[in-house]
């Protein structure tokens, strides 16, 4: 689930985990309420705004976890795969922000769940404990569990999702494969410098959405960016400076939210 | 949102509740115990007051001929259980919500009765503790001497009617914030203690206390303690009357507390 902050990926979390109640229609975990302890039994969850106590082990606490649940890993397995071994003994309270992360994601897994529910699940991990997670991520969807995780970075649901689900003000505005959804997205931000002040309308007519004009400065988004280049040398814009980037998410997400609403 | 993926082997569906209760409760009583501020003052505190307001008293007797030690250390008994409940639920309740693990733990499959109920044993374990060293303090250094079985059923009394303390635990738990509750506890429990007669006895106190002091929940609460010497001013079902009615009355104010932020949070 792919969307910019505020978009309400944790608010479908929630509601999927029976943590909030629809105001309308109805959320099913299993074909079960998901308050139900049967189908608790068969999630683990990894939540952004929670915490646990500070005086036990790392140890400790994915032994209680693992009680919660009916056929849970062993603790040495699940804390193998979240990469904290060697913090086994720690407590709690004296974990790095990352390593933290990392005893979120074990309490998730430790209960040997079918489906996996991450929100936000990279968030203050460092490059190598991100990687550890990419791999325990790939091991775990190997083994047919299904993950459902969060995030507002494309580059991060393309390496790890099968199906990307983008929302934005409460709404999915795209529910695609990765590879469809670059197809659809802008892949390519142009940015230019004229030699003048461009005149209104200067840029319409181009296979690019026009993302701002600010007298003699422009930028575009294009999937074709050289058709775009072409076009303005034809028209005999004169170019001080030109940038040809990929295009970040955050701009990709407003055209497909402006596309959205050309459509209604 | 649904998601099929069948179970390999035909286990259970859920784990077992009573393992779940074992489980949590020794996380719990770990948990505590190290936490100095509270695994101290809970044993220390009652320790020392009976050494300041019980101990110059231990060989003085009542009129009606009661061990006025004996009575003190009851008194101070019903104080030590209060303390316990108060400030472990008052505490406990309003630092877990700061941590938010009640977030998470709301998630798994634990419910949230198992929970509740492995924060009572836990908290009737320490109340137990904080009894034994405090009555053996007494005994031993004191020379307070009563049968063995009096003590027990004064054990016995004052954790079984402990209840109306750990709603009140639980309302201020609900109603603080993690800063707050710690003061608001002490604000609540220590005049309330004083007020009741818990610290010395009701006579000595000046006569508006002594008037307002029937219509206190830990007035009534002290009587089970006194009860166990037959030294108790009212009858027991009246002292039970009164401390039922104050359960409901804390427990509604805990739960108003609680559907209050409930629907703040998860809306």
């Amino acid at each position: 689930m792919l969307g910019p902050n505020g978009a309400g990926k944790t608010t479908s979390i929630s509601l999927m985990l029976g943590l909030r109640q629809p105001t309308a229609g109805r959320a099913r975990l299993f074909g079960l309420p998901p308050t139900d302890r049967r189908a608790r039994s068969r999630c683990g969850v990894m939540l952004q705004e929670s915490g646990t106590t500070s005086v036990l082990t790392v140890r400790e606490i994915v032994d209680v976890f693992r009680v919660y649940y009916p056929a849970p890993l062993p603790a040495e397995r699940a804390l193998s795969m979240a990469g904290l071994t060697e913090q086994a003994g720690a407590r709690v309270g004296t974990l790095s922000g990352g390593q933290r992360q990392r005893l979120y994601f074990a309490l998730a897994i430790c209960g040997d769940p079918d489906i996996l529910f991450l929100d936000e699940p990279t968030v203050g991990m460092d490059v190598e404990a991100r990687r550890a997670f990419t791999a325990s991520i790939h091991t775990l969807s190997g083994t047919g569990k299904t993950i459902v995780f969060t995030t507002h970075y494309l580059r991060e649901a393309e390496e790890l999702a099968r199906r990307i689900i983008v929302i934005d003000r409460g709404a999915v505005i795209a529910d695609a494969s990765p590879q469809e959804l670059k197809a659809r997205v802008p892949g390519k931000k142009i940015t230019l410098v004229a030699g003048r002040p461009f005149a209104p309308g200067e840029l319409d007519g181009l296979p690019a959405r026009v993302l701002h004009v600010v007298g003699e400065r422009a930028s575009l988004l294009s999937n074709e960016p050289a058709a775009v280049l072409r076009e303005l040398f034809r028209r005999g814009v004169d170019m001080v400076d030109l940038e040809v980037t990929g295009a970040d998410l955050e701009e990709a997400f407003l055209a497909l939210t402006r596309r959205s609403e050309d459509a209604a | 949102m649904t998601a099929s993926a069948p179970r390999p082997a035909a286990g259970p569906d859920v784990a077992p509740l009573g393992r779940m209760l074992w489980a949590q409760t020794w996380s719990e009583l770990r948990i505590r115990w190290r936490i100095p501020a509270f695994s101290l003052t809970i044993v220390a505190l009652p320790v020392l007051f009976f050494t300041f307001f019980g101990l110059p008293y231990a060989k003085h007797t009542l009129p009606d001929g009661t061990s006025l030690g004996a009575y003190l250390l009851a008194s101070f008994a019903a104080y030590s259980v209060g303390s316990v409940m108060v400030f472990g639920f008052g505490i406990g309740v309003a630092t877990e919500r700061g941590l938010k693990v009640d977030v998470l733990m709301r998630a798994t499959p634990l419910p949230p009765y198992i929970a509740i109920l492995a924060k009572v044993l836990n908290a009737l374990a320490y109340a137990l503790l904080s009894l034994v060293i405090l009555i053996g303090y007494g005994i031993v250094v004191g020379g307070i001497r009563q049968d063995l079985t009096v003590w027990l059923d004064m054990i016995v009394r004052l954790l079984a009617g402990s209840v109306p303390f750990i709603a009140l635990g639980f309302a201020i738990g609900y109603l603080c914030g993690p800063n707050v509750a710690p003061a608001v506890a002490n604000l609540v429990y220590l005049p309330l203690s004083f007020a009741s007669g818990l610290f010395m006895p009701l006579s000595q106190l000046p006569g508006f206390v002594r008037g307002i002091a029937p219509y206190l929940p830990a007035y009534h609460y002290g009587q089970l303690g006194w009860s166990a010497l037959g030294a108790n001013t009212e009858r027991l079902p009246v002292s039970l009357a009164w401390l039922t009615g104050y359960t409901l009355l804390f427990l509604a104010i805990a739960v108003r507390a609680y559907r209050q932020e409930e629907s703040r949070k998860f809306g």
